[in-house]
């Protein structure tokens, strides 16, 4: 824990202690001696989202597999918006992350053999995701966690909330933060900052990621100049459990899973996915086609067979059927068995002997604040890496099992361009980190904390907030929608000048965390809704019903999203292309 | 599902700036027949009092931040459904034998603070470098450590053992569960590197095999069993090192 | 500063849950065992001492001696059966990648504990 001191400094500080950001502070603390690492995370580390992925991360392993075949797939999966050069760097450094955490003790699945299982996924050409049963990103991250307990170097700031960056003489030199427990703001200074703070699918209303996903880093960013990247790309899952939202992982289908309507059809071969083999044939389930298409396809056939009248209506929404009984008892208990766990105890249905509902639900974002292939922003000593990041490679649309790969490759990557960084620059002075804390502090006094009648609430606006987007831009959206959605977060964001708390504690005042995370989660709403909507193509995970064609002369580009006064000004930069020029994409086997 | 039921949550609340005892509150709400024990917490945060304070996050029973006493057993909240309480009222406190932060928080520093001193992370023999490849390991080698491995740190294992409740210096099941998950790990040499904490007064002899921690424990990680499978590993060493001082095992 | 609140465990903890009973009486019962056993040791040593086993005869087949002994017998047959219970905790037996049930350790240990003292009656009825 931390001794208060006077002034808290350190050479690298990374904020979120998620897969990327233990990754990064150990790289830092193993590679960097004599560093000083600071690492803060709103809650402890191993409450961090990276806890709740399920099915695998990727990384060529197979003598039959190769690092241009992983790429492809990435590349044609993202739509060819991902950048082809951080493509490369994250499959060519896949395999040794993945290594590297095997000898750090990461449980991975095995073979008989010995050597480490990998199992297919959506989008992928073949087996190349490591996995450990269906906790994989349990056993990632507690695996980091306790590794990185061996580190003296590393000091953690465990429930520290950063509020704002400190930002002077062009750079930024720290962060401000409150102590969660105490109420106590604090400044704490650094020569560079890692963001590591993960996704924002808390500003839709239904969706996989817990509590604390708000995009708070991505809205720290945005608000010290820094642009978001490509935020209207929003992955929607194809199978999450109705009601909770809860993700049943896409190894279901990897594992052999299959999707049907209510006439009992596998829909998705009305797709243009390709045509559904036997159950029993040896080659299913066929990589690349069918359940094994990827998510953006997959969930816009969802909303077509809903359109269509072939879902089935629940108690919590329609829903399709995910088929697993065929894998048997033994089989699912092995490979998946927290998808048979959390289908028992939250819709009460064993898919040993029943199929499970599923439904489209909001589960990633593949944009993220703006940075180079190091890591670094546009703001000289300000870093980002993991899922709060944009590099890109997932561009339009995300391959399932990359993200866990990305958080270990890019965590890494820029927490050596940070320390880099640091040594080339001086520290900041006792009277900045003085003067930051001090006029965060009162900037909380004059608004969330006013004394002053309640006009608004936290959780009024955020569910607001919340059916804006989902109504405004969701799977599908135009021209209207996304206008709706802009003027209705414009007016919430007037609403949230009016918000005051109830709760004007200090201790543990989990209502001002709460507000503060939706001061966030509206600004990267509005980056959101803005960039679709002058986005007027239509690209793997953004589709445009009034605009349903890829337009490549017009929008081969990432669009980035700055912070203005009013709305946000939207800018674009081009795509970096290396070696696979755009072209179609091909899933079903022809 | 979706049918709605009147409940009365009886909420321990304590707030350090303005109390010196904790006090309970009474909630009365329509619960959903299928809302867990979280649910309707954060029903309670959004619609009738904001100022309620409890930790949550995946509520998917992964994260582990959850925990707290339902009708005076410890319990994953986000896991706990309502409906499976027959009686009219639900009575929620923070976990036993921690001390309170605030209503339902607890401070959990102790733990955060043992943790380390268990060494749980690998030990290997050498350091094999990544060129080399994996080390191998079959999967009849996993299981044999797989279950100690799946502890999410809810600290429900600890608010159900007495034996923590009356000397806090006890290392305790969570901590002692995972040096035993690395022990057994077959990529691991560090038992001796743990012998000094996990057999120390307050380690593995501490434990009188009361045996709630497991009762409780939601992920089935039978820390109990750890424990004393450790109690047998090291007092095997021990005798060893009696009969052939020279040799001891490495 | 932020004030916690520590709650002391009550003396009477062991009351408030069935399982934290059933161990206290776990422990006692070895305490019981324990007891008798220097009993034993002791009236024992005091009749060949004395020289004198027929009174330690005449007191045993009284029906205080009878009935204690019956209560004695309880409470060892309790801790006996409370440490095959523990057996499969302490003996994790693996088939390859299965483990062996532990119920199947513990009843292994149960009846081997039947057999033993079976033959143990039969070998001092003998
Ligand atoms: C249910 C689910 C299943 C998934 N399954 C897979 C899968 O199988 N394979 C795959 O590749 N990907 C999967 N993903 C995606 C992947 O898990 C995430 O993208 C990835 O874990 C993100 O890691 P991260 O380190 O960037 O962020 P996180 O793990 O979300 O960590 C963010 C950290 O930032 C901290 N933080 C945030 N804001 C603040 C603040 N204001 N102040 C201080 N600290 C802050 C948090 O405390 C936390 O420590 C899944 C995602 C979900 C939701
Ligand atoms: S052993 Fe079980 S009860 Fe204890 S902290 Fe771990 S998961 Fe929770
Ligand atoms: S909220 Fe994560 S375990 Fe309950």
């Amino acid at each position: 824990m931390v001794e208060k001191m006077d002034s808290l400094q350190h050479d690298v500080l990374i904020v979120g202690a998620g897969g990327a950001g233990l990754r990064a502070a150990i790289a830092v603390a193993r590679d960097h001696p004599g560093t000083s690492v600071g690492l803060i995370s709103k809650v402890y580390p191993m409450r961090s989202h990276t806890v709740s992925a399920e099915g695998g991360a990727a990384a060529v392993i197979s003598a039959s597999d190769s690092l241009d075949d992983h790429a492809y797939d990435t590349i044609a999966g993202s739509d060819w918006l991902a950048d082809q050069d951080a493509v490369e760097v994250l499959v060519e450094n896949a395999p040794d992350e993945m290594l590297q955490l095997e000898h750090w003790g990461c449980p991975w699945s095995r073979d008989a053999d010995g050597h480490v299982s990998v199992r297919p996924f959506g989008g992928m050409k073949l087996e190349r995701t490591w996995y450990a049963a269906d906790k994989t990103g349990f056993h990632l991250l507690h695996t980091l966690f306790q590794t990185a307990l061996k580190f003296d170097a590393i000091i953690r700031y465990d429930e520290w909330f950063v509020t704002s960056l400190i930002v002077a003489d062009g750079r930024c030199q720290g962060v401000v933060a409150i102590d969660i427990r105490t109420g106590e703001m604090l400044s704490i200074g650094a020569k560079s900052v890692v963001l590591c703070t993960g996704g924002g699918g808390r500003v839709y209303p239904f969706t996989t990621n817990g509590n604390i996903k708000t995009g708070d880093g991505m809205a720290l960013a945005y608000r010290a100049g820094v642009p978001l990247k490509d935020m209207e790309f929003v992955q929607y899952h194809p199978t999450g459990l109705p009601g909770t939202g809860i993700l049943i992982t896409e190894a279901a289908r990897g594992e052999g899973g299959v999707l049907l309507n209510n006439e009992g059809r596998r829909y998705l071969q009305d797709y243009g996915l390709g045509q559904p083999l036997d159950l029993k044939d040896p080659d299913h389930p066929r990589k690349q086609t069918m359940e094994l298409g990827p998510r953006d396809r997959l969930s816009q056939a969802f909303i077509k067979e809903r359109e269509a009248g072939r879902t089935f209506e629940g108690a919590d929404g329609d829903y399709v059927e995910l088929d697993i009984r065929h894998l048997g008892e033994r089989e699912i208990d092995r490979k998946i068995p927290m998808v048979r766990e959390l289908a028992v105890r939250y819709v009460g249905i064993d898919p040993v002997h029943d199929p499970i509902p599923v439904r489209t639900v909001v589960h990633y974002m593949m944009g993220g604040i703006d940075t180079d292939i190091q890591g670094a922003t546009s703001l000289p000593g300000l870093f980002a890496a993991g899922e709060c990041a944009c590099v890109s490679v997932n561009g339009a649309n995300r391959l399932g099992s990359n993200s866990l790969t990305e958080i270990l490759v890019f965590g890494a990557r820029a927490a050596v361009a940070a320390a880099d960084h640091a040594r080339r620059v001086s520290p900041p002075s006792n009277q900045l980190l003085e003067n930051s804390a001090g006029s965060e502090q009162s900037r909380l006094e004059t608004t969330l904390l006013r004394k002053d009648a309640t006009y608004e609430t936290t959780f009024g606006i955020r569910s607001d907030l919340q059916d804006a987007l989902e109504e405004g831009a969701g799977i599908f959206r135009d021209k209207t929608t996304l206008e709706r959605a802009c003027s209705k977060i414009t007016s919430l964001k007037e609403r949230y000048e009016n918000l005051v708390l109830t709760d004007t504690s200090r201790t543990f005042n989990t209502e001002l965390v709460t507000a503060l995370e939706l001061g966030a989660m509206l600004d990267i709403g509005e980056a959101i809704a803005h960039s679709a909507l002058a986005r007027t193509e239509s690209r793997g995970s953004h589709q445009r019903t009034d605009h349903p064609d890829r337009d490549d002369p017009g929008f081969l580009k990432h669009s980035l999203a700055y912070r203005s006064e009013g709305n946000p000004t939207i800018d674009y930069k081009n795509v970096t292309i290396t070696r696979w020029p755009p072209g179609e994409r091909v899933y079903g086997g022809e | 599902m979706g049918v709605s039921d009147r409940t009365v949550l009886e909420v321990y609340r304590y707030l350090p700036e303005n109390q010196t005892e904790p006090t309970f509150q009474t909630y009365e709400i329509d619960s959903q027949d299928n809302w867990v024990v979280l649910d309707a917490l954060n029903h309670i945060k959004a619609e009738i009092d904001s100022t309620l304070s409890f930790r949550w996050s995946c509520r998917m029973g992964v994260c582990g931040s959850c925990g707290m006493m339902v009708n005076g057993e410890p319990k994953l909240t986000c896991e706990t459904f309502i409906r499976d309480y027959d009686t009219m009222t639900v009575r929620i406190e923070p976990l036993n034998h921690f001390p309170v932060i605030r209503d339902l928080v607890i401070n959990m520093d102790d733990f955060m603070e043992k943790l380390p001193t268990v060494s749980p992370w690998l030990i290997p023999d050498q350091d094999k470098p990544l060129d080399e490849g994996e080390y191998l390991q079959t999967p009849g080698q996993v299981a044999r450590y797989k279950r100690f491995s799946m502890c999410i740190n809810c600290m429900l294992c600890y608010s159900a053992c007495p034996v923590y409740g009356l000397d806090s210096s006890f290392t305790g099941p969570a901590a002692l569960a995972l040096a035993e998950r690395y022990n057994l790990d077959s990529r691991d040499h560090g038992r001796k590197e743990r012998a000094a904490t996990v057999t120390a007064h307050e380690g593995i002899w501490e434990c009188t095999y009361v045996g709630e921690c497991t009762q409780v424990c939601p992920k089935d990680v039978d820390p109990a069993g750890a424990i004393q499978m450790l109690k047998l590993s090291y007092a095997l060493d021990w005798a060893k090192s009696v009969v052939m001082p020279k040799r001891g095992r490495s | 500063m932020t004030r916690e609140l520590t709650k002391p465990l009550p003396r009477n903890w062991w009351l408030k849950k069935a399982a934290y009973f059933r161990f206290m009486m776990r422990e006692l019962t070895s305490v019981a065992v324990l007891a008798y056993t220097l009993l034993i040791v002791w009236t024992l040593g005091s009749a060949a001492n004395s020289g004198g086993f027929s009174t330690l005869y005449a007191f045993l087949s009284t029906s205080l001696s009878v009935s204690l002994h019956v209560v004695i017998l309880a409470l060892a047959l309790y801790h006996t059966g409370t440490w095959i219970a523990l057996t499969p905790k302490v003996m994790v037996l693996w088939r390859d990648d299965e483990r062996v049930d532990p119920d199947f350790i513990a009843g292994v240990t149960g009846i081997s504990f039947l057999m033993i003292t079976g033959a143990t009656i039969w070998l001092v009825l003998m």
